[in-house]
C-alpha cells in the first residue's frame, strides 16, 4: 500500500507535536483528562480490524521466548550489580535493528538490577539465592555510606509490631521491598516532553517560597527538587538512546516511545512490588488516529508499535528474596493497564487502541503482563464488551473491575495500582500496607492475645474465652477489642514504613509525574474474611464448643450443626462479611497516619492466603491449620455451592465505602460451564459480567479454564509455558507457581459442572 | 419441615451439585406429604444452582425437584427418583430464594428453570412455582420428560415460557428398556405443545450403544421437524459422574463400561437432525 510521504514536523517549534489537535485547558496547564476529552475518537465496532503479528514481531518475541527458557531453568538469567538508577545503565536492546520501541533496564533483556536503597539486606539475600557473590563496592556503600529504608523502619519499629511480624499476624508489609502503588502519569512524557514538565515542577517549587517553613513543606521542597533532577535524567536516559525528549511527540510512535521512556524511568529508579502503567490506551490511540487519518500508519505497522511496546511491559524483571516470591508468586510486576470505561460525559472511552492493546494476548500469547484491566460498564459499546469477554474466554488473563463504583469515587482518568486498586493518575498516590490476618485475630480474641501455634503472648492479655462453648456475642466483644489493638498495631507499623521510604527510598521520577500535591491514601488490606465470617456464622447458628491443650489454649473446635457460610448470598452470614470489614475499616480510621493519608482497605491477598493459611491454627468454620485462605474475598474453597450468580452475589454486598482500596473476588469457569457453543460463551459472559457489574459488583479476575488442564500443568509444566491464569488480582503463569500455590488454585471452586 | 429447620433457613446447602442427596425429607410425616402434592404449598427439592448457561436460555437459576417415575439406564442422578431424598421447601421460601437473582436474571436474559426428578410429578406446586417467577416477570422454563403433561391445564401452560423435553428413543419397546415407561405420553404433550404454539427445546441425551442408533434420530427428528414450535435441540452427550450414586444407592448399573460419545458422534447425531430442519448444537 503506498503512504503519502507526511509534512515533516518541524521539530524546532515545540507546538509541532500538538498540529491537529483540538485545543482545550490541556495546553495551559498539565491537564492529560481535558486532552483526552477533547481529541479521542470513541469505537463502537467489533475486532474485524486488528492486524495480526508481523514476522518482526514474532522474530522479537522468539529471541525472548528463548531467554525465558533459559531464565526459568536458572532463577534468574542475570544480574548487574551497579546500582540501578535512570541513568546507571548504558543502552540495551533485544534486536537494536528491528525494534519499534526501544529501551531496557539494564544493557541486556531479563538482566536485573539491584536497587539498594530500598535495604541492602534483602539484595544479599537474593544474590545469594541466585548464586552471585556480593560486589563489595556495593556492600560497603550501602551498608557504611548510605542507610537503607529497611534499616530505618526497622530503627523505628516498635516491639508490638516486630511480634506482629513474626507471629503472621501482620505480613507482608513493604519493609524490606518497594512499596510500589505509585503509577506515575507517563503520558505527560508525550503530551508536553520534559522540558514543559520541568517548567511546571520548577513553578510548583518556587509557589512554595513564600510558604512557612513547616517539616512538612520543608520536605515538599526537597522532593520537587528531586522531582527535577529525575526528570533531567530521564531526558539524559532518553538521549542516551538518541532521542530528545525535551519536546513533545510528533508522531504516534514517538508518542509511545516517550510514554515508555517515563514508565522506563521509573523501573530503573524503583522496584516497588507493583510498578502499574495508568490508563495509556485511549490516550495514545489520540496519535494513532491523527497518524492513520494522515495516512502515515497503516493498522498493521499500529498494532506493531502496540505489540512491542507490550513486549517491553512483559519483561520488567526485579531482584526479589525467596521470601517474597512466596508472597507475590510467579515474578509479578503488576504493569497494569487500564482499558475502556466511560467518560463522565456519557462517552464510551473505548477507542481502536483499548482493542488493538488486547490483541496483544493473540499476537503474542497469553502472559500475566502487562495486566490488563477493563473498566467495566454494562454501558460500554457491545463490540468490545463481547471482544473482552471472548479474550478473557480465550486466555484467563483478563480482570474486570467496576467503572461505576470507581469513576463515581475518583473520576473518570482514574487507573488501577496493582490488582484493585484505583486513583485518578497523577493526582493520587497509596502508601500500600499488604494485609493483617483477621482470622488469626480472632483467635487471638478467642485465646486472650496468645498465638494458637506458638502459645506466646502476641496481643495484649484480654480476657479469653472460658468454658466449653462459644457464644455469639461474647466473642464479638472480645474480637472488637482485637481487632482495635490490631488496628493501632497497623496503623503505627504503615505510618514507620511509609515515613521512612519516602525518606530513603523516595520515587522521584515517579512522583515528578504527579501534581503537587497529591492525596494519599494509606491502603491498609485484609486476608481471611471468609474464613471470619463462616467462624462468626459458626459460632451464631451452630454450637461450637472448644478443644483445649495442656495450657489452656484453645486449639481446636467441634461443630453441631449446620450453618450458612459465605458464597451463597445468604445474608445470615454475609452480613458478617460485611460488619466485619466495615468494623475493622472504622478501627483502621481511628488512628492518624502519616501525611494525614485518607485510610483506605483492600480485600485482596495475591497469594499470601496460601502464607497466611500456613501459619494459622483451626478455625471454628472446620477450616484446619495450614490450609490456605480464600483468596481476596472469595468464599472458601468449595463453600460456595449454588453457583456464580450466588458466590458473586454475597461478594457484592462488601462495601466499597469501606474497602475502596479494592474487593477482589476471582471466578474460575469451565468452558462448558459458559455455554455449549462459543457464540453462546460470550454471549453468556457478557451478561454475567453485565449483571455483577450492574449491581454493587466491584472486581472480577475471570479464568475460564478446566481443572484437568491445571493438574496436568503441575505434572507437565513443560507443555505449558505460558498457561496464564488470574489469581488474588493479578494474572500468573501457572508453573511458576509452587507446587503448594497450584494445588490452592486447583482446589478453587470450579464453577460450571452441568448438572440436568 | 425436616428436623432442624426454620422457617428462614436456606433449605438447599450443598457440598457440590453432584452431592448425593438421600432421605434429606424421611422426616416429613405422611399427612405433609399428600398435603404437600395436593395443594402445591410445599415441594420436594434435590437441590439448587444459580448462573447455569445449559439449562435455558440465557443465564439461569435451575432447580432440581425429587421424585421421578422414570427410570432411565443413564440417570445421572438417581437420588432424584426417590422424593423422600429431597428436602422440603414452600412455596414462600424458594419464591423469597429466586427474588433475590430477579434484577440479575433480567440483565442475564436468564429466568428460572424447574428440572428434577419429573417435575410434573409435583404438578401443584411446579404450576404454583412458575406463577410465582411469572409474578415477578422472571422467564420460566420446565425441563421435564412430558409423560404428565397432561396434569397441566391450557392455562397453565402459558405460565411456562419455555419447555425442555426430553425424547430419549423413538422404537416403544426400546424405550421402555431405556426408561421403564412408554413413549405414547410424551409424544401426545409435544403434540399439544406444538398445536398451542408454545415454545419448546428438544434434548437428546446421546449414549453410544444405547441411543445412538441413527435411524432411531432420524425419526425422532423426523416428528419433531414437523411439529414446527422446536425452537432447538441440544444433544447431550452422556458422562459418567452420577456413576458413584448407582454404587452408594445399591442400584444396578448397566453402564459402567459406556464411554462418553465421541465429537464426530456427537457432530454426527446434530447432523441428523439439522437436516429435519432443526439447529441442533
Amino acid at each position: 500500500m503506498t503512504v503519502t510521504a507526511p509534512p515533516k514536523p518541524d521539530h524546532k517549534s515545540p507546538m509541532a507535536g500538538w498540529q491537529g489537535f483540538h485545543s482545550g485547558l490541556w495546553q495551559t496547564s498539565i491537564n492529560v483528562r481535558d486532552f483526552i476529552q477533547q481529541n479521542y475518537l470513541p469505537y463502537d465496532g467489533d475486532d474485524a480490524f486488528l492486524a495480526p503479528a508481523t514476522a518482526r514481531t514474532q522474530a522479537i518475541w522468539k529471541t525472548l521466548q528463548d531467554l525465558f527458557v533459559e531464565e526459568r531453568r536458572k532463577g534468574v538469567l542475570d544480574v548487574s550489580q551497579i546500582p540501578s538508577s535512570i541513568t546507571a545503565h548504558a543502552p540495551g536492546y533485544i534486536d537494536r535493528a528491528n525494534e519499534l520501541i526501544v529501551g531496557l533496564q539494564t544493557e541486556q533483556p531479563l538482566k536485573r538490577a539491584i536497587m539498594p536503597n530500598g535495604g541492602f539486606r534483602m539484595i544479599a539475600s537474593a544474590l545469594k539465592a541466585y548464586g552471585y557473590e556480593v560486589d563489595p563496592h556495593v556492600a560497603e556503600a550501602f551498608t557504611k555510606y548510605r542507610k537503607t529504608h529497611n534499616e530505618g523502619v526497622f530503627d523505628a519499629y516498635t516491639a508490638d509490631v516486630r511480634r506482629c511480624r513474626s507471629s503472621h499476624i501482620l505480613t507482608g508489609l513493604p519493609d524490606a521491598y518497594g512499596r510500589g502503588r505509585i503509577i506515575g502519569d507517563y503520558r505527560r512524557v508525550a503530551l508536553y516532553g520534559v522540558n514543559r514538565l520541568l517548567e511546571h515542577k520548577e513553578d510548583e517549587k518556587r509557589s512554595l517560597d513564600t510558604a512557612h517553613s513547616t517539616d512538612d513543606i520543608i520536605r515538599d521542597r526537597e522532593e520537587l527538587s528531586e522531582q527535577i533532577r529525575a526528570l533531567k535524567e530521564l531526558r539524559k536516559m532518553a538521549e542516551s538512546y538518541g532521542f530528545d525528549i525535551s519536546r513533545p511527540a510528533a508522531t504516534a510512535q514517538e508518542a509511545v516511545q516517550w510514554l515508555y521512556f517515563g514508565y522506563l524511568a521509573g523501573v530503573k529508579e524503583q522496584n516497588g512490588a507493583a510498578m502499574s502503567l495508568g490508563r495509556t490506551s485511549t490516550f495514545l490511540d489520540v496519535y494513532f488516529e491523527r497518524d492513520l487519518a494522515a495516512g502515515v500508519l497503516t493498522e498493521e505497522r499500529a498494532q506493531e508499535i502496540i505489540d512491542d511496546f507490550v513486549i517491553k511491559l512483559r519483561i520488567v524483571r526485579f531482584l526479589r528474596t525467596p521470601e517474597y516470591d512466596e508472597l507475590f508468586a510467579g515474578d509479578p510486576t503488576w504493569v497494569t493497564e487500564s482499558i475502556g470505561g466511560m467518560g463522565d460525559d456519557g462517552r464510551s472511552l473505548v477507542t481502536k487502541t483499548s482493542f488493538r492493546v488486547l490483541h496483544t494476548l493473540s499476537n503474542l500469547g497469553p502472559a500475566p503482563e502487562p495486566n490488563l484491566t477493563i473498566w467495566y460498564s454494562p454501558n460500554l459499546p457491545d463490540g468490545f464488551r463481547r471482544f473482552a469477554a471472548k479474550v478473557a474466554i480465550d486466555t484467563s488473563s483478563l480482570q474486570f473491575e467496576s467503572d461505576e463504583i470507581m469513576r463515581r469515587a475518583w473520576g473518570d482518568d482514574g487507573a488501577i495500582a496493582c490488582c484493585v486498586s484505583p486513583m485518578l493518575v497523577g493526582k493520587q498516590m497509596q502508601f500500600f500496607g499488604a494485609r493483617a490476618n483477621l482470622a488469626k485475630c480472632l483467635l487471638y480474641a478467642i485465646n486472650g492475645g496468645r498465638d494458637e501455634i506458638s502459645g506466646a503472648q502476641v496481643g495484649p492479655a484480654l480476657p479469653p474465652v472460658t468454658g466449653d462453648t462459644l457464644d455469639f456475642a461474647d466473642v464479638l466483644e472480645k474480637f472488637e477489642r482485637m481487632m482495635d489493638w490490631l488496628a493501632r498495631v497497623y496503623v503505627n507499623a504503615m505510618n514507620i514504613i511509609h515515613y521512612m521510604h519516602d525518606k530513603y527510598a523516595y520515587e522521584r521520577l515517579e512522583m515528578a509525574l504527579h501534581d503537587y500535591a497529591p492525596l494519599r491514601t494509606m491502603a491498609f488490606g485484609m486476608a481471611g474474611m471468609s474464613v471470619v465470617a463462616d467462624s462468626l456464622s459458626a459460632i451464631k447458628h451452630a454450637k461450637v464448643s472448644v478443644v483445649r491443650d495442656s495450657n489452656g489454649l484453645v486449639t481446636d473446635y467441634r461443630t453441631e450443626g449446620t450453618f450458612p457460610q459465605f458464597g451463597n448470598n445468604d445474608n445470615r452470614v454475609d452480613q458478617l462479611a460485611v460488619w466485619l470489614v466495615s468494623t475493622f475499616m472504622n478501627k483502621l480510621r481511628k488512628y492518624p497516619t502519616y501525611r494525614n493519608a485518607l485510610h483506605t482497605q483492600s480485600i485482596l491477598t495475591i497469594t499470601s492466603n496460601v502464607v497466611y493459611g500456613k501459619a494459622t491454627g483451626n478455625t471454628p468454620d472446620g477450616r484446619r491449620q495450614g490450609e490456605p485462605f480464600a483468596p481476596g474475598a472469595n468464599p472458601m474453597h468449595g463453600r460456595d455451592s449454588h453457583g456464580i450468580h450466588a458466590a458473586a452475589a454475597s461478594v457484592a454486598k462488601i462495601p466499597y465505602r469501606d474497602a475502596a482500596d479494592g474487593i477482589s473476588l476471582t471466578a474460575s469457569l469451565l468452558p462448558e460451564g459458559l455455554g455449549r457453543i462459543e457464540e453462546d460463551r460470550i454471549t453468556n459472559l457478557t451478561a454475567m459480567l453485565d449483571a455483577f457489574f450492574s449491581t454493587t459488583g466491584y472486581h472480577m479476575n475471570v479464568n475460564v479454564l478446566n481443572r484437568e488442564v491445571l493438574i496436568d500443568a503441575m505434572d507437565h509444566p513443560e507443555k505449558y509455558p505460558s498457561l496464564t491464569i488470574r489469581v488474588s488480582g493479578y494474572a500468573v503463569n501457572f508453573v511458576r507457581l509452587t507446587r503448594e500455590q497450584q494445588m490452592d488454585v486447583i482446589s478453587r471452586t470450579f464453577h460450571g459442572v452441568s448438572h440436568g | 419441615m425436616a428436623d432442624g429447620q426454620t422457617a428462614e433457613q436456606t433449605p438447599l446447602a450443598a457440598r457440590s451439585p453432584y452431592e448425593l442427596r438421600v432421605n434429606l425429607g424421611v422426616g416429613v410425616p405422611e399427612s405433609d406429604v399428600r398435603n404437600a402434592l395436593a395443594t402445591g404449598d410445599m415441594g420436594f427439592l434435590h437441590s439448587f444452582t444459580t448462573g447455569s448457561t445449559v439449562d435455558g436460555p440465557g443465564v439461569r437459576v435451575v432447580a432440581w425437584t425429587s421424585g421421578c417415575m422414570w427410570r432411565c439406564l443413564y440417570c445421572h442422578n438417581p437420588d432424584t427418583w426417590t422424593m423422600s431424598n429431597g428436602i422440603p421447601v414452600t412455596i414462600a421460601n424458594a419464591a423469597a430464594e429466586l427474588r433475590k437473582y430477579r434484577r440479575g436474571l433480567a440483565v442475564m436474559s436468564g429466568g428460572f428453570t424447574l428440572s428434577g426428578g419429573e417435575p410434573l410429578m409435583q404438578h401443584r406446586f411446579a404450576v404454583k412455582l412458575f406463577a410465582e417467577a411469572k409474578a415477578m416477570k422472571v422467564h420460566t422454563a420446565l425441563d421435564t420428560n412430558g409423560y404428565y403433561g397432561d396434569r397441566l391445564s391450557d392455562a397453565e401452560l402459558e405460565t411456562i415460557d419455555l419447555v425442555l423435553l426430553d425424547i430419549k428413543a423413538w422404537d416403544n419397546e426400546r424405550h421402555r428398556r431405556l426408561t421403564g415407561m412408554d413413549i405414547g405420553p410424551t409424544l401426545d404433550f409435544a403434540r399439544r405443545l406444538a398445536a398451542r404454539r408454545r415454545p419448546v427445546w428438544l434434548r437428546f441425551v446421546l449414549v453410544p450403544g444405547l441411543t445412538d442408533d441413527p435411524e432411531e434420530v432420524a425419526q425422532i427428528a423426523s416428528f419433531v421437524g414437523t411439529l414446527g414450535n422446536v425452537e432447538r435441540v441440544d444433544v447431550l452427550p452422556f458422562h459418567q459422574l452420577g456413576q458413584y450414586k448407582w454404587a452408594r444407592l445399591g442400584l444396578d448399573y448397566q453402564l459402567g463400561d459406556t464411554r462418553p460419545p465421541s465429537s464426530e458422534l456427537v457432530e454426527r447425531t446434530c447432523a441428523i437432525f439439522r437436516a429435519a430442519g432443526l439447529k441442533a448444537y
